[in-house]
């Protein structure tokens, strides 16, 4: 039962964090709340299908489906996180100022939160459908002790809720004169670990060399097994054994979200004067 | 005559592919649980899933994981790697899934 409990922890975190630091990052957002549920709810039923036709994904692209999927699926997620976080370094604190008329607000908005539902429904439907199939197999086998193992995979959904709801309160509760670069330092290093993330499934897919591989092993130090190292390496892309091609993506994604939140951020104040 | 030819032709092109590893996974297990192969050379990995049920080769030492579903093959890419041991797991039965690639 603290096997499945575990497995199942590690796969709703991931999910959870994001949806934690976006519910927060986003709360002066309007509607924001209702997008985000819709988010993971479409990610739920995504997660479903993408589970049952995990064989046929597989087998696509001589049996690399599943890594270009990921790697897409990654890939879309950090452009999205790469427009939310420009956009909140322009919008943000105006519309925490509500400085602006409600319809403004309104239009700003929507595009916004299209965006938050796309971020939320691609992380939930990346890490569930894996949930899905260990939970489906679990209850598919016949060596007995399902109930408990199937207890274990609800104790690891909670728990993981949890952690992403424990983030989510303790950042709301940072003043609002630090909270947009918080949360905005928050989104930039999250974006930045999922390209890293992206990178490792292209070169396990032979479509990239590694470069150098690894490029470091800490391992013996921080393992990701360890309840710090999963947590790192959900929230800033922490890998023990990284190539240097995730360090490129990496190193590339900080830099380039950087220059567009500064950018942005800029002509805002420009705007106001 | 001919077929000798096709297969003199052919020759080539068995050459430029990696050579692979076949792990059969049955019961929860890996067999072979241990796999020898040399190093500063690219290696291709094909799991075999038997069971019924998924499973999810991981290794944090090879920087891979990947699902297999129930009753299909998928396949890996390792290395080139340097000397030593890189174990490797099923997560999804992690008790009972262990196994090590040996690299010399």
């Amino acid at each position: 039962m603290f096997g499945t409990a575990v497995i199942v922890f590690r796969e709703v975190l991931e999910a959870s964090l994001i949806i934690g630091i976006l519910a927060a990052a986003t709360r002066t957002v309007p509607n924001s709340r209702s997008w985000l549920a819709a988010g993971v709810l479409i990610g739920l039923v995504g997660s479903g299908i993408v589970a049952m036709f995990t064989d046929v994904i597989g087998s696509l692209a001589s049996g690399m489906g599943q890594e270009i999927f990921n790697a897409a699926v990654l890939g879309v997620a950090v452009l999205m996180l790469a427009w939310h976080n420009i956009w909140m370094s322009s919008h943000g604190a105006a519309l925490a100022a509500s400085a602006k008329s409600i319809g403004k607000k309104i239009t700003d908005g929507s595009n916004e939160c299209s965006i938050l539902l796309i971020i939320v429904g691609l992380a939930v439907l990346r890490e569930g459908s894996e949930t899905v199939l260990f939970l489906h197999g679990i209850a598919a086998s016949d060596n007995g002790g399902q109930f408990s193992m199937l207890l274990g995979g609800l104790v690891g959904v909670l728990s993981g809720i949890a952690v992403g709801y424990t983030i989510y309160a303790g950042l709301l509760r940072i003043p609002m004169r630090w909270f947009f670069t918080a949360t905005g330092i928050l989104v930039l290093l999250l974006a930045a670990g999922m390209a890293s993330q992206t990178a490792h499934f292209l070169i396990q897919a032979d479509l990239l060399p590694s470069l150098v591989a690894p490029l470091w092993d800490t391992s013996a130090i921080l393992s990701e097994k360890s309840l710090l190292g999963m947590l790192l390496h959900n929230l800033i892309g922490y890998n023990s054994r990284p190539t240097g091609m995730q360090m490129v993506f990496y190193i590339t994604t900080l830099i380039s979200i950087g220059i567009g939140m500064k950018w942005a951020n800029r002509s805002r104040k420009l705007i106001v004067k | 005559m001919r077929l000798f030819l096709l297969i003199v032709l052919l020759q080539p092109l068995g050459a430029f592919a990696e050579d692979y590893v076949v792990i059969i996974i049955k019961n929860h297990k890996f067999q072979p649980a241990e796999i020898t192969i040399p190093a500063g050379k690219k290696m291709e990995l094909i799991v075999d899933n038997q069971d019924a049920t998924p499973e999810e080769f991981e290794s944090h030492e090879l920087n891979r994981e990947k699902i297999i579903a129930g009753n299909s093959k998928a396949r890996i890419f390792i290395g080139p790697l340097t000397p030593g041991r890189y174990p490797f797991f099923g997560e999804f039965n992690e008790a009972t899934a262990q196994g090590v690639i040996i690299v010399k």
